[in-house]
């Protein structure tokens, strides 16, 4: 009985709902308590095996640290940035602190919510164009890892092909490119480099379709590459799995992906991963505020401090001696300035 | 995909009052036997996966109470209103414009270049502005226009295609190399000046909801004076219903064909204003994309009908938002997406039943009418026989 009047009162209210907009006068960022740290992630969502899932990661370690459960929630497609400051209002209003948005589309979603909440910490992962007391701005020089990655390509090949595929083709994506291209250029000015984006912007599909990097990647070992570095999310393990069919080489992204478990049946063939640290930065933020210092302001995540790094999981990458030590004297010169990474191709 | 009411072309006086609210319920009957069936196959889906197959839609009724959700529903509402009109025009002369999505981001892209490279005193900036995205949308629609009537290329497949060409294209035009500046890791194209800015209405504190909902609003008006009081519209929607006997009645069907992909193209191309002008002052990566699609099934859901369409809208607008609510709560926000893919197919479904209900009723009166006539009629004879 009860459960047909509320199903009544719900059909209702919607149909009422047309007619009487703004009537009601509290809003639902009202009220406050402390429960822990929240992420909203980007387009993608939790799963996408690389960005948003290494801020859940972040998020995971400070839970079993701390002890409570924090909250994760997905955008929908089409929104604007009003849903996305709904998102932060919403998580900072349920007593959320830190919120932490996750992707530069956060940028003037969280500014509106910093504001609206003084008292409550926001990160944003890859984006230092909004300022605020209460805003930490976490962002990453990928330029200089992918710069790294260039390097082993460059002396890992054989055919003096290698390629870049590229998930959406945006300007943080760019920045990859751009690292890559000039590492390898610089160990090898005859190096034949073959590039390609998967898809553009706001078709999201190629960070998260395998099939579409597995195409690309088949297309440049067609043209003989026999080493390729993808950043390209999800639609990246297409890439892996068209280069370990044809058993060549392939440099992962953002979190080391030898030691990916979905990705075990492939591992010998990821040479090494150009990773960017967004757990630690996720997890230190969140440990800040439960310390009762909470950050502020940019932090970068550079070589100097492996904020971004490639890593030496694959014994067969370490026992290339030629190429490791010039991977090392090249991050020795990036770090200390001898070699400066440009951002844009 | 023409309108669900009466046939054109048999402009019959209306008998009575009878019929008329047998109309109405056939009308609202069709959407309200869809809604009904879409929340009973959700909840269905609910209690299958062991949920409370009721307390989703509490949560959304209760979520939306609040001043702030509902603006944002009203303003996402005001934008798949136009892109749904947009589509609407389309339908009622039986072309089916996909392309609402592309052409109503590459008229944002541009009108916001445009905008925000001149100067002019606030009205006239924001009709400039307006009027950039109306020519650059008709443009676009107008191609595949076009190509229908010269060619003979289906209308489906061209914007489709037109689409996928519009987001390179933007892509390519939204780069620093050509009218785009970099932020971050965002493209945009530059800040639209504040006299290009639509101004809003102030909703105390839920926000503000756009300006532009009333301009939304009346192209609604239009949409309807134009199609049921003018010429020009019955001319669209005889070529709709039927080309050939339009063509028999001197209507250029080409020349409907093209003009009514034009329009549609000027109306898709304002979707992207309330959010240009009310809120962003910028296309950027993180512009609203998707748009178009949604306006398909809003302009399915109103049956083309400028009020079904705002209704629709605002029911669309509400399960977007209210379902946020879903997530904090232990349920999964899709049910929302589950809802309105449930909508979608119960809408297309009982609609058909409705019509095809309606289609007997009006046999059977028909039939009963004729007997009568015709019962009277053989009456008479027997009388003068008699006499």
């Amino acid at each position: 009985m009860r459960r047909v009047t509320k199903l009544a009162a719900a059909v209702t209210a919607t149909a009422a709902l047309a007619l009487t907009t703004a009537a009601c006068g509290g809003t639902s960022t009202e009220s406050s308590g402390d429960k822990g740290a929240a992420i909203a992630y980007d387009v993608g969502g939790r799963g996408d095996q690389s960005f948003n899932d290494a801020a859940y990661a972040g998020l995971q370690r400070a839970e079993e640290e701390f002890g409570w459960e924090g909250q994760d929630i997905e955008p929908s497609d089409g929104e604007s940035d009003a849903d996305k400051a709904s998102r932060l209002k919403e998580l900072a209003r349920q007593g959320y602190n830190p919120v932490i948005g996750v992707g530069f589309a956060y940028a003037d979603a969280i500014e509106e919510a910093a504001e609206a909440n003084p008292d409550v910490t926001f990160g944003l992962i890859d984006d230092a164009t909004v300022e605020g007391d209460n805003i930490v701005n976490m962002v990453f020089s990928e330029e200089q890892g992918s710069y790294l990655a260039g390097v082993a390509a460059a002396k890992a090949t054989e055919t003096n092909v290698i390629g870049f595929v590229g998930g959406v083709e945006v300007p943080l994506i760019k920045k990859f490119e751009a690292g890559y291209v000039q590492g390898a250029k610089a160990t090898n000015p005859d190096i034949d480099i073959k590039r390609q984006y998967l898809t553009q912007p706001p078709d999201m599909d190629g960070f998260s379709k395998p099939d579409l990097g597995k195409e690309a990647a088949r297309g440049q070992l067609d043209q003989n590459a026999d080493v390729i570095y993808h950043a390209a999310g999800l639609a990246g393990q297409g890439v892996i799995e068209a280069v370990a069919e044809r058993d060549e080489w392939v440099i992962g992204v953002d979190s080391d992906q030898y030691e990916q478990k979905t990705l075990a049946q492939y591992k010998e063939h990821i040479l090494t991963s150009m990773t960017k640290d967004v757990p630690d930065a996720v997890y230190g933020l969140i440990k800040s505020v439960e310390d009762g210092d909470p950050q502020s302001g940019v932090i970068r995540y550079d070589l100097s401090a492996d904020g971004v790094a490639l890593s030496d999981s694959n014994p067969a990458y370490r026992e290339m001696t030629e190429v490791t030590e010039a991977v090392a004297q090249a991050k020795e010169d990036i770090v200390s300035g001898k070699i400066e990474v440009r951002q844009t191709p | 995909m023409t309108d669900g009411g009466m046939p054109v072309g048999t402009a019959r006086k209306r008998p009575s009052r009878t019929i008329d609210t047998e109309r109405l319920v056939l009308a609202v009957g069709g959407p309200a036997l869809a809604l009904a069936v879409a929340i009973a196959l959700t909840s269905a889906v609910l209690l299958v996966s062991g949920r409370s197959p009721v307390e989703p839609y509490v949560l959304m009724v209760e979520y939306a109470a609040n001043a702030d959700i509902q603006v944002l529903i009203v303003n996402q509402a005001t934008t798949y209103y136009i892109a749904a009109l947009a589509v609407a025009v389309g339908f009622r002369m039986n072309l089916f414009n996909i392309g609402v999505d592309g052409q109503y981001r590459l008229a944002a892209m541009i009108a916001a270049v445009a905008g925000a490279a001149v100067t002019l005193p606030p009205v006239l900036h924001v009709l400039f502005i307006m009027l950039v995205a109306v020519l650059v949308g008709a443009f676009w629609a107008g191609i595949a226009g076009l190509l229908k009537t010269s060619r003979g290329v289906s209308e489906v497949v061209s914007t489709i295609m037109l689409n996928a060409i519009a987001t390179s294209i933007i892509a390519f035009l939204v780069l620093p190399d050509q009218f785009g500046e970099q932020r971050g890791n965002n493209l945009t194209t530059g800040e639209i000046p504040r006299s290009g800015w639509f101004p809003n209405l102030d909703a105390g504190p839920g926000g503000e909801i756009y300006g532009f909902i009333v301009v939304a609003a009346l192209l609604g008006l239009v949409y309807w004076v134009v199609l049921n009081r003018t010429r020009f519209g019955f001319d669209l929607r005889a070529t709709g219903a039927s080309p050939s006997a339009a063509a028999a009645s001197g209507v250029d069907a080409k020349r409907m064909v093209f003009t009514s992909m034009v329009i549609s193209g000027g109306v898709a191309g304002l979707a992207g204003m309330p959010v240009l002008l009310g809120d962003s002052h910028t296309y950027s990566l993180v512009f609203p994309a998707g748009i178009g699609f949604t306006g398909i099934t809003i302009a399915l859901l109103g049956r083309n009908h400028p009020l079904g369409i705002a209704l629709g809208a605002l029911l669309i607008a509400f399960l977007d938002k209210a379902s946020a609510t879903l997530d904090y709560n232990g349920y999964e926000k899709e049910i929302a997406t589950i809802m309105q893919g449930l909508i979608v197919i119960a809408v297309v479904v009982s609609y058909e039943a409705v019509r095809r209900y309606g289609l007997r009723r009006q046999q059977q009166r028909v039939g009963e009418e004729l007997a009568a006539q015709s019962g009277a009629h053989h009456q008479n004879l027997s009388k003068g026989a008699s006499a």
